[in-house]
């Protein structure tokens, strides 16, 4: 019965180019974590800003292809697109304010 | 008669985007809701990391040669510096493995998001067998980066015997709620918090991908004739994934 059923079934063949698309981006994110290995060991300690600036946009980047790709948001609909980046926009005040917060308490708080 | 039904016609052919009878973001409810989710589920962790980054920054930074550093409550520790254990490293001669460990935990995950991604893929093509060996694929991921997390939890909590003391003086070996041999106590605290809540996702991760494996196996995906259901829980998993690539960063890497 349940063969029956099932046995109208068609699978469709592989798309070759959209497999390879997403082994790339696997790719692509395996040579960006590499790399951020070889800037935190190889940069010197006394340029810890800089490293972080570079940590970060390179985190951006890995965070756009699985974003993007892995989660096809860059496929869809672009009303979807904002819904979903633009609330983000609270998550950047907070992180500015709250860490600049900080450093302020660490000003006033007796060492 | 027919001048209304004609009227009605043409009416709904003028209709705009938004005024009913289509969906606007060319998307089901159930994956728009996943999406909305995982947004809220992204200012939970956003909030996490950034209050982490609050009481780093109230913290005193070691800013000095690296080389020189000891785990003291005086300064928040360098990540590298206490994330330096590799399982086994010991017994091949090695003293310190620097974030290793946690880039292979990375790379783990990474690996099962891509093995996910072509379980959608399949389910796309009603490939059966495909998305049965992609989601086996998923689940062993998930499940080894759990293995790690564990091992590493249970490391941090055990601790490395110091030569003596930190730079106080204290002898505190491994961590607990109280007090940790690393840093501040509230470094211990944000650890447990941080990659506990991701460990708690990547959990439920695992659970929600389980399900998703036995109904294909069972066939219930392909007698209701589309594989919907795997590209839901796939944008849950690749969130797990997304989150912990900045997990990765702003406590292990900065």
């Amino acid at each position: 019965m349940a063969t029956e059923e099932t046995s109208n079934i068609v699978v469709q063949p592989a798309d070759k180019a959209k497999i390879k698309k997403l082994w790339m981006t696997a790719g692509y994110l395996g040579i960006i974590t590499a790399a951020e290995f070889a800037i935190a060991f190889s940069l010197p300690y006394t340029m810890h800003d800089l490293k972080v600036a570079i940590f970060i946009a390179m985190t951006i980047v890995k965070a756009f292809y699985i974003v993007a790709e892995f989660m096809h948001l860059k496929h869809e609909v672009k009303v979807l697109i904002w819904s979903i980046l633009i609330p983000m926009i609270f998550v950047v005040w907070l992180l500015i304010a709250l860490v600049y917060e900080g450093a302020a308490i660490h000003e006033v708080r007796p060492q | 008669m027919s001048t209304s039904t004609a009227t009605t016609v043409a009416t709904a052919s003028k209709r705009g985007l938004w005024d009913g009878g289509q969906s606007p973001l060319k998307a089901s409810y159930g994956k728009l809701m996943m999406w909305f989710f995982l947004l809220s589920d992204a200012f939970t962790f956003s909030a996490l990391l950034i209050a982490y980054g609050l009481v780093r920054s109230a913290h005193t930074a070691f800013t000095a040669d690296p080389e020189t550093f000891l785990f003291s409550q005086e300064y928040w520790p360098i990540p590298e510096k206490v994330f330096e254990a590799f399982p086994g490293m010991h017994a091949l001669g090695i003293d310190s493995a620097p974030l290793v460990f946690v880039g292979l935990m990375t790379f783990i995950l990474i690996m099962s998001s891509v093995t996910m991604v072509l379980a959608v893929e399949a389910g796309h093509r009603m490939d059966k067998a495909a998305v049965t060996k992609w989601m086996l694929w998923t689940l062993l991921g998930g499940l080894t980066f759990l293995g790690c997390q564990a091992w590493e939890w249970a490391h941090f909590i055990h601790g490395v015997p110091m030569d003596g003391f930190n730079a106080e003086g204290n002898e505190i070996i491994g961590a607990s709620l109280t007090e940790n041999q690393y840093g501040p106590k509230s470094f211990a605290g944000f650890f447990f918090f941080i990659t506990g809540f991701h460990g708690t996702h990547v959990f439920s991760g695992v659970l929600l991908n389980f399900l998703i494996f036995y109904n294909t196996v069972t066939g219930v995906y392909e007698r209701r004739g589309h594989y919907e259901m795997v590209e839901k829980v796939g944008l849950y998993w690749h969130f797990v994934d997304l989150v912990w690539v900045f997990v990765f960063t702003f406590f292990y890497l900065v």
